[in-house]
């Protein structure tokens, strides 16, 4: 198997570990989770960040923050997966005590490192989290991985000011650029294109790729790894639902679990 | 008994208040999951979907408000209070404006989507405005008259509403009255005063309380700024002791706003259930509600034992 053979190999299993997660809750975001599972699946085992789950408090540990929380489901099984804990703590996603908290929090779960959930408020804390580096003269990396219905969020942009103002060249800001937010289309609930110029203005060095081609999201990753002069933007261009044929682009499957009938047709098409 | 959710009247009203054309209703992609989206169906060029900004939604309404519009704006509790509390603070309430914000999803019955989606605040936030008067209804029917009611009331006015269903205790034909409580079940011993769904609860509890021959009456209180000071005083004066019940932190909330009205005119005591100064979790409504001392049999062991 390829390098990336092997990466979609783990993406569908990440997959069906989500479906069967928020099937298993009966609540909780699918959309957004399959639309970023890659990007995350990239992340963790393309070699593009540094962690130890054995080490999760690592002040070393490149950091990666989710701040569109809801998308959670997805960051959990990689998580698991990379073996930070053990996979049989997914099925309790949601579930009154579990770790696994319907949108991430920082104090319940190693591996999480920030507490996300109301849009907007992750990529400051990673505004934070790189300014920080710098202070510390540390050289970590700060992913941080926002939606696009969330760049509705004025706090978004005051954060992309002070990272561009600070040529915080440590901060790596990855769109999941699906298209959909919760009551429609980005483009007819508040246009938010165009996303280039937009970063670009804001002094960051942009990229636009496809946010399911992992040939792509390693070199670009990479790339942006190196950059020294500024932030960088990635902007993934993705497909909300990706994976399951009636979930793709469908905004009625935003924060909707799956049933069992339709749990036995995705994981039929994620064999 | 019927089930309804309050944020269900919410969008039934607003259908019925748009008649009148200086009602605009602005949503923060949440329209679905607040109603306003009814209100959109039937009146879709004066419908604003704001994107997810609350502040710029809430800062946009007080704008239509200063140009003779009556907005209606809403999205989760936790968002259109906290996320917006500044344009809301400066914009809305400083300048006494006629806006009416919703919050939906209040309170911990939200559920699974856990601890950052909860409100647990937001009725603290709201009643410490100047200017701004608090709603808290207890069923659909109430919800639905204080959103008609709305139209009428002037200045800032929040109104909290739930995303479960909960059981319908008041009539369509009642009448909302802004700084109105109601006594829901007379009683001799002791007293609760709640809001929200957790009037019914309070109600529940009363009743396995008198099986014990302890007689509670129950007064449902949804008007918590301003608070009928009338009704408790009188309240407060037949009994030694008043429970408050609420689905919130009892810090600055119902239990607040009885507390600080008793302790200067009537101080007997207070007892304030709620949720004891914690964020929530994810779990079911009703999990969460064993958790956190919201069933009527913990209600009711919590007021046995402070009787003692
Ligand atoms: C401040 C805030 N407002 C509203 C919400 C409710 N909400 C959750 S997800 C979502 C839509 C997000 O759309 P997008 O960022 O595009 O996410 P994706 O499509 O990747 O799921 C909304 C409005 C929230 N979580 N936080
Ligand atoms: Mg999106």
């Amino acid at each position: 198997m390829s390098d990336i053979e092997s990466l979609e190999q783990i993406a569908k299993e990440v997959r069906r570990d989500i479906l069967v997660m928020l099937n298993k809750s009966g609540s909780g975001h699918s959309g957004g989770s399959l639309s970023v599972t890659d990007i995350l699946v990239a992340l963790y085992f393309g070699k593009i960040m540094n962690y130890d789950p054995h080490n999760p408090e690592d002040e070393e540990r490149d950091r990666l923050v989710l701040s569109k929380g809801h998308a959670c489901p997805a960051l959990y099984a990689v998580l698991s997966k990379a073996g930070y804990f053990e996979r049989d703590l997914l099925w309790s996603l949601r579930k009154l005590g579990s770790p696994l908290q319907g949108h991430p929090d920082s104090k319940k779960l190693p591996g999480i490192d920030a507490a996300t959930g109301s849009l907007g408020n992750g990529i400051s804390q990673a505004v934070g989290m790189a300014l920080a580096a710098k202070v510390l003269k540390k050289k970590y990396k700060v992913f941080c991985i926002v939606g696009d219905g969330e760049m509705d969020e004025g706090l978004v942009y005051e954060a992309l000011n002070v990272a561009g103002h600070y040529k915080l060249s440590n901060l790596i800001v990855i769109v999941d650029n699906n298209g959909l937010q919760i009551d429609g289309k980005c483009s007819d609930v508040m246009n938010i294109y165009p996303l280039k110029d937009k970063f670009d203005a804001f002094n960051f060095k942009t990229f636009e790729i496809g946010g399911h081609n992992y040939k792509s999201l390693l070199d670009t990753l990479t790339t942006a790894k190196r950059n020294v002069l500024k932030p960088s933007a990635i902007i993934a261009r993705t497909v909300k639902g990706m994976g399951v044929s009636f979930m793709a682009n469908k905004v009625e499957y935003h924060g909707v679990a799956p049933s069992d009938d339709e749990l036995k047709r995705a994981l039929e098409e994620l064999k | 008994m019927e089930m309804k959710a309050t944020r269900e009247a919410y969008g039934k009203a607003l259908i019925e208040i748009g008649k009148n054309e200086k009602v605009v209703v602005l949503d923060a992609d949440l329209s679905g999951s607040t109603k306003s989206a009814d209100f959109k169906k039937v009146y879709p060029e004066r419908f604003f979907n704001m994107g997810i900004a609350e502040s710029s939604m809430v800062g946009t309404a007080a704008g239509m408000a200063l140009s003779g519009l009556k907005p209606y704006a809403s999205s989760f509790a936790v968002f259109v209070t906290g996320r917006a509390f500044e344009p809301i603070r400066q914009s809305i309430c400083y300048q006494n404006l006629d806006v009416v914000l919703c919050g939906s999803h209040s309170g911990i019955s939200v559920g699974e989507d856990g601890g950052s989606h909860q409100s647990v605040a937001d009725i603290a936030l709201m009643r410490s405005l100047p200017n701004m008067k608090v709603v808290v209804p207890c069923d659909y029917n109430e919800a639905f008259l204080a959103v008609k009611a709305s139209l009428e009331i002037e200045g800032p006015l929040y109104i909290r509403t739930s995303r479960a269903k909960s059981p319908i205790l008041t009539s369509i034909d009642d009448k909302f009255e802004l700084g109105k409580a109601k006594i829901l079940k007379e009683g001799s011993d002791t007293a609760i005063v709640a809001c929200g769904m957790m009037s019914y609860i309070a109600l529940e509890a009363a009743k396995l309380l008198e099986k014990e021959g302890i007689s509670v009456a129950v007064v449902n209180s949804p008007s918590i700024k301003p608070l009928d000071e009338e009704t408790i005083f009188t309240l407060s004066k037949n009994v030694s002791k008043i429970f408050t019940l609420e689905e919130h932190s009892v810090i600055g909330g119902l239990g607040g706003a009885v507390s600080e009205f008793l302790s200067e005119n009537n101080p007997v005591a207070i007892h304030k259930i709620g949720l004891e100064d914690v964020f929530g979790e994810s779990g079911t409504k009703d999990d969460l509600f064993c958790k956190y001392g919201f069933t009527k049999e913990s209600v009711a062991e919590r007021i046995k034992k402070k009787l003692g």
